[in-house]
């Protein structure tokens, strides 16, 4: 493993005995990964892969491969997998259509910065330009949607490029890198090489924060009056969690979190004001508005969290610590920028902060949570957020929850109140339906073995859209707990159009089109369950939880017209809510 | 359900902004008073990248993945050979140019990018221009040679082609004067530029 690419090069093929000490590309690609320490694969098979395939019978490699029922599945149980696990996940599909059916999870790990390696099989390489049969531009149309991608074009530069791509997954802001693998190419022969290292020339991922930058935001912490920490996904990626909890708790500074940072500070701890933005609390919202400084974690200033730019938290000074030096004041331009990986720039401010006296601050906090919690109507009815609840319970918080996309996300984030890292998992920049099912499947494959419940939370509208997975998690007797809200409704849409479009629900009722999700779900190897009213929320947990050896499919039959409050109307400022309890004008 | 958009009444001329947002505001490079427009600048950068393939298409591509202004590219081989040197110009307030050098230095491929725009810097740019004409106006076409120190590069019986190069507004000058004929074709290369000095030197 030592010798260097040089000494490989000098390491001519020998014509009388061609195949003495080359492995042909597929094998390269096999022995690279488990080289890399790949534990599973998510892929599907085609033409132009035929050969990885074969090599794979013949080889039996290290990893696991899972066959997903469709590629777009296989991407999402990769970044599932990812962000339960921190590790890259892997995709193998072929070309053209294998390709193209991936660029909707490429698109999905690239805005929620995941990291994730996607081979892809292409035409041969003399074939590539004309048109022939599962051709695809792979690299051109995933340009905009990776971190980086690669064309291999000589299978001696086969195993470098592996390396290098997990590399840049892995490292600075994660994030999608697709390996493009020409037919001939893994045909043709080379020696085997894995590289311990790779260099890239204009690739320098930040570590710690400039020490001067550090002290300034220090100082700006003791001068504050009413700071509050705006938490983001990217203090989960850096394995941030733990510091920053300490350093809130050092200070007594309260901390809000985005969707993506749910988890990166315990919610029923007295310091969390819970999540912010369009369905964030009232209260986080109106910490935000009043703060005098935030301080910004791997955040991005979402527009789903700014809602309208200019008006958002007008008096605050703002320090933004992130690895991504293009976030920084990207959308709203701050105070004091720390360029770094977030928990060692947590490290270095933790010895630098003291304990600081917020009480009025933290009282007129509390105050906003009495006059606005986070409720929902009890009447008997079967609703959403009860499920949530019940779920919180019955898990002890210490499941995780996969969330879909649409009003079964925010009510999975707003009731389920997240204490560990790594215990939310959603799709939350693409907001990506069909996420959900795939991703758990992914997450549980990860956390197999470690006594972890994994929950899939979905819409009757997403979770139709990757249900074919459903029989790859029962072949491999994953306990999921599938939760399907059925509103009969692609509920989220019906929401703004009850709210802002006078009711014309254009396209979104699905009962005509919903099948018997028990049935389904029977018809996959699952168990399926149902559930019509809040009174048997209770035992419809407990029977899904007696079932270990397969999934389970929950499905709960909830009020169709069921609203996520509170709101932030899209482009309004975020002290505009809506809420259910009163009219915002009043107090705000 | 109230309808609730008019909180805030900025109908008045100077709308009320607190001092962070005043200073966001500026920092952007955007306009304070409701009727301004944002000062936008013309930013004159140069790029080195790795001179493989699908390099440059990652350039390009960026400025119309994030909805940049993309005014000139002149690409070529560097002073090593598996570098490629970019010349961009751009246009934009202070915070998009700023996210353009980001995003440019975001790129793997991308090993250096420099704002040439506010350094003491040499641009040409070279331009050929075909014109027809008559042997009357031939004279006069040649004469306008030695103004610009353009050079003919062809003469038919015809036409005269004029190559020129020097900084953008030479070339617009030249091509402005050559509009009075019959202009044909006009071809440029987009803007090259240089530090006039040495890195270390300054």
């Amino acid at each position: 493993m030592n010798t260097s690419v040089q000494t490989e090069k000098a390491t001519t093929p020998t014509p009388a005995n061609p195949s003495q000490g080359l492995a042909s590309g597929a094998e390269i690609l096999i022995r690279s990964l488990e080289a890399e320490g790949v534990e599973i694969i998510f892929g599907h098979p085609g033409g132009a892969i035929i050969g990885i395939y074969d090599e794979m019978h013949r080889l039996n490699p290290s990893f696991e491969h899972v066959l997903v029922r469709h590629e777009q599945g296989g991407t999402h149980a990769a970044e599932g997998y990812a962000k339960a696990t921190g590790k890259v996940g892997t995709v193998l599909v072929t070309s053209g259509p294998g390709a193209t059916n991936c660029v909707t999870g490429i698109a999905d790990a690239y805005m929620d910065s995941i990291p994730m390696v996607v081979f892809t099989g292409q035409v041969p390489t003399h074939l590539i330009g004309n048109d022939a049969f599962q051709e695809c531009d792979t690299i051109g149309v995933t340009r905009s949607i990776t971190k980086h991608s690669f064309l291999v074009r000589d299978v001696k530069d086969l195993a470098e490029t592996v390396k290098k791509a997990y590399y840049i997954a892995r490292t600075g802001r994660p994030g999608p890198v697709v390996v493009d693998l020409p037919k001939d190419i893994l045909a043709a022969r080379a020696p085997f090489h894995y590289p311990s290292s790779v260099r890239i020339r204009g690739y320098n991922p930040v570590g710690r924060g400039n020490t001067e930058q550090v002290q300034k935001a220090a100082t700006m912490m003791a001068e504050a009056e009413r700071p509050l920490f705006y938490v983001g996904g990217g203090t989960i990626i850096s394995d941030g969690a733990e510091r920053l909890t300490a350093l809130a708790q050092k200070t007594g500074i309260p901390v809000t979190t985005t969707l993506h940072g749910l988890g990166s500070f315990p919610e029923n701890d007295p310091l969390s004001v819970g999540m912010l933005g369009m369905h964030g609390t009232w209260y986080a919202n109106m910490a935000v508005q009043n703060t005098d400084l935030l301080i910004a974690v791997g955040a991005r200033f979402d527009d789903r969290v700014t809602g309208k730019i200019e008006a958002w938290a007008p008096h605050a000074r703002i320090i933004h610590i992130d690895i991504d030096p293009a976030c920084i004041s990207k959308n709203v331009p701050v105070d004091c920028p720390i360029l770094g990986d977030v928990s060692k720039v947590l490290e270095q401010l933790e010895p630098l902060v003291q304990p600081g006296d917020y009480s009025a601050w933290r009282s007129q906090i509390d105050a906003w949570k009495k006059e606005c919690p986070m409720d929902f109507e009890r009447d008997g009815k079967l609703r959403p957020q009860e499920i949530i609840q019940a779920l919180r319970e019955k898990t002890g918080g210490q499941a995780v929850v996969v969330t879909d996309v649409g009003q079964n996300q925010m009510w999975g984030a707003q009731f389920y109140s997240y204490v560990h890292p790594r215990s939310h998992i959603t799709s939350g920049g693409l907001g990506t339906m069909g996420f959900s099912l795939p991703a758990a499947m992914g997450a549980a494959f990860g956390l197999r073995g470690m006594d972890r419940d994994v929950i899939s939370i979905n819409g009757d509208g997403g979770v139709m859209m990757n249900i074919q997975e459903l029989g790859v998690a029962a072949a491999h007797k994953l306990p999921l707990k599938v939760v399907i809200l059925n509103n009969n409704y692609l509920g989220m849409v019906r929401q703004w159009q009850e709210l802002f479009h006078e009711e014309r629900y254009s396209h979104t009722n699905l009962e005509p089109t919903n099948p018997d999700f028990v049935r389904l779900a029977e018809a996959c190897g699952c168990v399926g369950l149902r559930c019509d009213s809040p009174e048997d929320i209770a035992s419809t947990l407990e029977a899904a939880w007696e079932v270990t050896d397969r999934p389970v499919v929950m499905e709960f039959s909830v009020v169709n017209e069921e609203k996520v409050f509170p709101m932030v109307p899209a482009g309004a400022a975020t002290d505009n809510m809506i809420t259910a309890q009163f009219n915002p004008e009043a107090c705000a | 359900m109230s309808n609730d958009t008019t909180s805030n009444n900025t109908t008045a001329v100077m709308p009320e902004l607190t001092p962070q947002q005043l200073f966001r505001k500026q920092a952007a490079g955007e306009a304070i008073h409701p009727d301004a427009e944002d000062s936008i600048h013309r930013h004159v950068l140069t790029v080195l990248i790795e001179n493989t393939i699908g390099a440059l298409n990652r350039v390009s591509n960026l400025f119309s993945q994030r909805g940049f202004n993309l005014e000139s590219v002149a690409v070529g081989e560097g002073l090593k050979p598996e570098q490629a040197r970019l010349t961009l110009v751009t246009t934009g307030n202070d915070r998009i140019i700023a996210q353009v050098l980001k995003q440019l230095n975001a790129l793997i491929d991308t090993i250096e990018v420099e704002d040439l725009t506010e350094e003491d810097h040499v641009e040409r740019e070279l331009c050929l221009v075909k014109v027809r004409c008559t042997s009357e106006e031939r004279g006069v076409l040649l004469a306008m040679v030695d103004v610009f120190r353009a050079s003919v590069v062809n003469i038919t019986p015809d036409s005269l082609t004029f190559e020129v190069t020097g900084p953008t507004a030479k070339v617009n000058a030249f091509i402005g004067v050559m509009k009075d004929y019959d202009v044909r074709e006009v071809a440029r290369s987009g803007r090259v530029a240089m530090r006039r000095r040495l890195a270390f030197e300054h």
